[in-house]
């Protein structure tokens, strides 16, 4: 199974806080695939369906995310997380 | 008064220990009771953020990266207790370490879901707080203070300040409370007396003395009573009328309060909007709880007083993290004017509000005329912008605090439209001395250096027919109404839980003694 890769720049004011935190790993388990998150394009990765890791990350303000996924939903998984970064974790469908 | 209860101190291995097959049952049963207690809790939650805390703590208890060690623990002869502790503890230490101090008040988020999950386990229910009691802890979220019935009861906490957001609400509410109890030493149920006025909580105390609390407690709640049913003017002996008027931190704290019984709100201290807040509040935001206030007053007057972040109100992403000596640094009128795109927001808000009712603006720390120049011409500038956006905007009366020496000794020089002392600034920029030191309690107290000042004001401001008051502590101390009377003011703001104490010294003064 090919891995699949994308990064947005977060601009939420406060960074990776509890707030989106939460919506991001919550989206992220709504998908079977694998899914790590990153703060550069080659890792460290972690699982991005982890509240304790994606808080962990403490990315601030302005930081770019990387996604990488694998699975048989990845391309799905990749347009919705980044959907939800670049929308400033706005509550969405 | 009242028996003592301590709350969370959750007994680590009140049970039988089992296989551990068994543990692991009682760990996941706990770890899933206590999820639909959170569950419940953030349905019924009425604020956006309690909400997302308890959403917060609800995705950490479904993250196997935080449970699934504790398992493992349990796998290797752990009982389920300690097993979940051994998780739990090192996330917090992660979280008390960071430098960030949004990540760092986490802290007690994760600290609260594990004695939660450690109360479960131990049978316990959801631990309410029973009324009428002393509640010793180790710190207090607002959102439990707030649900607390809390009558004669009072709080002693290990942390926290007396500028924290759970004093301020304790003192709004005439709770009383102390803060910097050593509290491993109490015991549950022992009989307390908490006098909060001396500072002392007088554990197990002798009958003599307990009758003579109960006795004072007694007049206090007669005390109390007549002054809730009283509604007329607030006046002196003489006949002279005072105008009575409320500090408050939120619209929270208004729901009980008829509006009819004040003269207005004398201070509303927006940095509570600010902070336990992940972002900063939106122009829309503010707005809709500057107007709602507006409204609750009903034509009287409302005073808000911009943003006073810095000093000891730390706001995360906004006040300046590494201030040598924050008292004397970037605070007040001084961040705003730094942190225009926030302060402009908070202007536009107040601008559009002050169409809705009688309200009026007060502007922290100012220091030299200049910077109040400077607000006024910022004022302007958003209600231009405003109405340029086809909006409704007014200029309320723009008014300073008085708390720096250097502005109270030249108030002369300020074109401002109204005076608010702020005492507790006030006082320790005088004396050189912090509120926050006990050693240097006898300092940081009112003097005659600082009546000096405060008549200096009155005096200016009656002759130039503006309007002073105070919004200190000061203002709420019944033993300093008559000293400050005499000064000749006139207008007092003091927190709700005081109102009924200031009104009965106002109404004993009989005028300046000769």
């Amino acid at each position: 199974m090919n891995e699949l890769k994308a990064s947005v720049l977060m601009r939420h004011e406060v960074g990776l806080h509890a707030r989106p935190s939460v919506k991001l790993t919550k989206l992220a388990k709504a998908f079977e695939s694998k899914i790590d998150l990153g703060l550069s394009p080659d890792g460290p990765w972690i699982d991005a369906k982890s509240i304790v890791k994606v808080m962990a990350t403490k990315a601030p303000k302005d930081s770019t995310i990387y996604f990488r996924a694998e699975g048989k939903d990845a391309k799905a998984a990749l347009d919705a997380l980044v959907t939800l970064v670049d929308g400033d974790f706005q509550d969405g469908p | 008064m009242g028996p003592l209860v301590r709350l969370v101190a959750a007994k680590q291995e009140a049970r039988q220990s089992r296989s551990a097959a068994g543990e692991q049952q009682a760990l996941a049963d706990a770890l899933e009771a206590s999820r639909l207690d959170l569950t419940v809790l953030a349905g019924k939650a009425e604020h956006e953020d309690a909400e997302a805390i308890l959403a917060f703590q609800i995705a950490l208890l479904e993250d196997e990266n935080l449970t699934a060690p504790a398992f493992a623990r349990i796998a290797d002869g752990e009982l389920a207790g300690k097993a979940w502790v051994a998780a739990i503890d090192p996330e917090i230490a992660t979280y008390d370490q960071a430098d960030d101090p949004y990540f760092r008040a986490r802290a007690s988020d994760l600290r609260d879901l594990r004695d939660r999950v450690l109360r479960r386990l131990a049978g316990d229910v959801d631990q309410a707080v029973p009324p009428g009691v002393i509640v010793a802890a180790e710190d207090m979220p607002p959102s439990l203070f707030l649900a607390t019935v809390w009558r004669d009861g009072g709080l002693v906490l290990r942390r926290g300040s007396p500028s924290s957001h759970v004093a301020i609400l304790a003192r709004s509410r005439g709770v009383p409370m102390l803060v910097g109890v050593d509290i491993d030493h109490l015991e549950n149920g022992a009989d307390a007396v908490l006098d909060a006025d001396a500072g002392v909580l007088i554990v197990d105390p002798d009958p003599a003395l307990q009758a003579d609390y109960d006795r004072r407690l007694a007049e206090q709640s007669q005390a109390r009573a007549a002054a809730s049913t009283f509604t007329g003017p607030v006046v002196t002996a003489s006949g002279e009328p005072v105008q009575l008027m409320i500090n408050v931190t939120g619209l929270a704290e208004l729901s009980d309060i008829d509006p009819s019984k004040v003269d207005g709100i004398g201070l509303m201290r927006t940095e509570f909007l600010f902070q336990e807040q992940e972002k900063l509040p939106s122009e829309e935001e503010q707005y809709q709880i500057y107007r709602q206030m507006a409204e609750w007053a009903a034509g009287r007057p409302v005073t808000i007083r911009t943003l006073d972040a810095g000093g000891d109100k730390p706001i995360a992403g906004l006040t300046m993290p590494g201030d040598l000596n924050p008292f004397l640094g970037v605070r007040g009128v001084r961040l705003s004017l730094r942190r225009l795109d926030v302060f402009r927001l908070q202007l536009r808000a107040l601008a559009r509000a002050a169409v809705a009712g009688n309200l009026k603006v007060m502007i922290p720390m100012v220091t030299v005329p200049e910077e109040l120049d400077r607000c006024r011409v910022l004022f302007q500038d958003a209600i231009d912008e405003l109405r340029g956006e086809g909006r409704e905007a007014a200029m309320p009366p723009l008014g300073m605090m008085v708390e720096v020496p250097a502005a109270a000794l030249a108030v002369e020089d300020f074109n401002a439209d109204f005076y608010s002392i702020g005492s507790n600034d006030l006082i320790q920029y005088v004396m050189a001395a912090s509120r926050d030191e006990p050693q240097l309690a006898e300092l940081a107290r009112p003097s005659r250096a600082m009546f000096n000042l405060i008549g200096h004001v009155v005096a200016h401001a009656k002759q130039t027919d503006r309007e002073a008051s105070l919004c200190g502590d000061l203002a709420g101390d019944p033993q300093q109404v008559a000293s400050l009377l005499d000064q000749g003011l006139r207008s007092f703001s003091v927190a709700p839980g005081a109102l009924g104490a200031v009104r009965a010294a106002i109404a004993r003064y009989s005028g300046k003694a000769a």
